[in-house]
C-alpha cells in the first residue's frame, strides 16, 4: 500500500539503527504515548532493534484503557433501559466495568450495537425512531472531530432520539500530569501522529519550554519510529528541547482547524477523569449549553458505585511506572480470553502488547 | 484506536460531502466533512469513516529521499 510499504524498508532500517547507535551515549528513558504507537513498536520488534540503553515506556494513549469505571458504569446501567440502544466502538465492548461489561450485558439481551464510525450512530437513530440511540462517545483528538460532526448532522436534523455519552479526551493535559509527577522518568517524548494530524504541534510546546524536555510527533510505520527515536536521542546528545515534527506527511504546525473548529462548535474545555491518573483539568469536554439536549447524561439511570479490581496495575502501567510483568495477575489470572483491566481488553493496551508480543 | 490508514479517492460526491476511496484495493465510502479540499487521485488519511487530512506526497518522498541518503551514507 502506498505511504505504508515504502516505510517499511528493511536497508533503510538497518542505516537508521546504526544512526541511533552512534549517536547515543548514556541511558534514556522514551514514552510512546499513543497506544498505536506500542503495537507498532512490539510488531515490528522496534525494542529489540534498538541500543539497550534506550528504553520505550508505553504510555495513557489508550482512550479503552483510560476510560473511568464510573463512565463504563453509567453506559451499562443506560443498556439496561429497555428503551435504549446502546452504539459503540467495538473495543469498548469487553472491558470490565464494576460488576459488568458490555459484551455480558449484550448476552443478557440487551441492544448494543458496534459501530466503526459515529456517523453510523445517526443512522440507526434514524431507524429506530421508537428508540432513544446513546452512542458512547470515547476517545482522543483524533475522534473527537468525527463525533462532533456526527452530533451536528443530528441537530441539523433535528434527531430527538440520538444522545451521546461523553467521555472524549485530550491528550496535552494527561502529558502535563505525567510531567509533574516525580513516579515517572521520561527524558522524551514519541509524540501521537495522529492526534497530532487534528491538533498541530503549538498544543506540546510546554514540554519543552516549561520542562525541558525533547519531543518528536511521529508516524505508525517502522521508519517513522525509528527516525522519531533518532530524532529524539539526537535533541537529547545535543542538549536541546524542541517539539519536532518527523511525521510530516500528515503533521502540520497548525493542525486541522476545521476539525478543531467542529469540536469546539459543540463542547466546551472541562476536567475529566482518566484511569490511573484520577481527575485532569481542561483535559476533556462537556456540551456547550446549545447542544445540552444531546446530552445521554440527562437520562435517568441508577449506576452503582464504581469499584475497581485491588490487584490490577493497570493505572500505573498507564503512567509508564510500572511494566504488566510487575503485575502479579499478568497471564496467570489476567489474558486476553478473560481480562481483568482494560489494559488488556484492548488491541491497543500494554498489558496486551506485553501478552502477545513478549515471550 | 487513533488507528488511521490511508486511501486514495476515487469519486467524489459533491452534494453528499462524501468520497469514495480505495483502501488496499477496498472501496469504501468516507466523510469530507473534516477534509473538504480534495480532488480524485489524491490520498487521505482515514480516521473512523472520515477523511482527517489530505497526505503531502512531496513530503513523504522527501522523508524518504532524506532515510535513503542518510542509510546510504554509512
Amino acid at each position: 500500500m502506498k505511504f505504508i510499504d515504502e516505510f517499511r524498508d528493511g536497508g533503510i532500517a538497518r542505516g537508521l539503527i546504526q544512526k541511533i547507535e552512534k549517536s547515543s551515549s548514556r541511558p534514556i528513558q522514551l514514552m510512546e504515548v499513543c497506544g498505536t504507537h506500542t503495537v507498532s513498536i512490539f510488531r515490528y520488534g522496534i525494542r529489540k532493534l534498538i541500543p539497550p540503553q534506550i528504553q520505550l515506556i508505553s504510555g495513557p494513549g489508550c482512550p479503552v484503557c483510560v476510560t473511568p469505571n464510573s463512565d463504563i458504569d453509567y453506559a451499562i446501567a443506560l443498556s439496561r433501559r429497555k428503551d435504549v440502544i446502546l452504539v459503540t466502538f467495538g473495543d469498548m465492548m469487553r472491558v470490565p466495568g464494576s460488576t459488568s461489561s458490555l459484551l455480558k450485558e449484550k448476552a443478557e439481551g440487551r441492544d448494543i450495537r458496534v459501530v466503526y464510525s459515529s456517523l453510523d450512530a445517526l443512522k440507526i437513530a434514524e431507524e429506530n425512531p421508537d428508540k432513544k440511540v446513546v452512542f458512547f462517545a470515547i476517545g482522543f483528538e483524533t475522534t473527537s472531530p468525527t463525533i462532533a460532526v456526527a452530533i451536528l448532522h443530528a441537530k441539523e436534523e433535528r434527531l430527538r432520539n440520538l444522545f451521546f455519552l461523553n467521555s472524549q479526551k485530550k491528550i496535552p493535559p494527561a502529558i502535563f500530569t505525567l510531567l509533574q509527577s516525580k513516579r515517572v522518568k521520561i527524558n522524551g517524548f514519541i509524540l501521537p501522529g495522529h492526534v497530532s494530524t487534528i491538533i498541530g504541534s503549538d498544543p506540546y510546546q510546554f514540554i519543552a519550554k516549561e520542562f525541558f524536555r525533547p519531543a518528536v510527533i511521529t508516524g505508525f510505520e517502522p521508519l517513522d519510529i525509528l527516525q522519531g527515536i533518532w530524532m529524539l536521542v539526537r535533541q537529547i546528545e545535543e542538549g536541546r528541547a524542541e517539539i519536532e515534527i518527523q511525521y510530516k506527511r500528515v503533521v502540520h504546525k497548525e493542525g486541522n482547524p476545521l476539525a478543531l473548529r467542529k469540536v469546539l462548535e459543540v463542547f466546551e474545555i472541562n476536567q475529566a477523569q482518566w484511569r490511573g491518573l484520577g481527575w485532569i483539568p481542561e483535559s476533556g469536554y462537556r456540551f456547550k449549553a446549545s447542544f445540552q439536549e444531546l446530552d445521554a447524561r440527562n437520562l435517568y439511570v441508577e449506576v452503582e458505585t464504581p469499584r475497581e479490581h485491588p490487584e490490577c496495575k493497570c493505572g500505573e502501567v498507564l503512567q509508564g511506572i510500572k511494566t504488566p510483568l510487575q503485575c502479579r495477575l499478568f497471564r496467570i489470572v489476567c489474558n486476553p480470553e478473560n481480562p481483568v483491566g482494560p489494559c488488556m481488553v484492548s488491541v491497543e493496551g500494554t498489558c496486551q502488547a506485553y501478552y502477545k508480543f513478549q515471550s | 484506536m487513533c488507528l488511521s490508514v490511508p486511501g486514495k479517492i476515487i469519486r467524489i460526491d459533491e452534494n453528499m460531502n462524501m468520497a469514495e476511496v480505495d483502501v488496499g484495493g477496498f472501496l469504501r465510502d468516507i466523510s469530507l466533512d473534516l477534509c473538504p479540499d480534495v480532488s480524485v487521485g489524491e490520498y487521505v488519511l482515514i480516521h473512523a469513516g472520515f477523511a482527517i487530512q489530505k497526505i503531502d506526497e512531496e513530503e513523504a518522498m522527501e522523508t524518504l529521499n532524506f532515510l535513503k541518503k542518510m542509510a546510504e551514507m554509512e
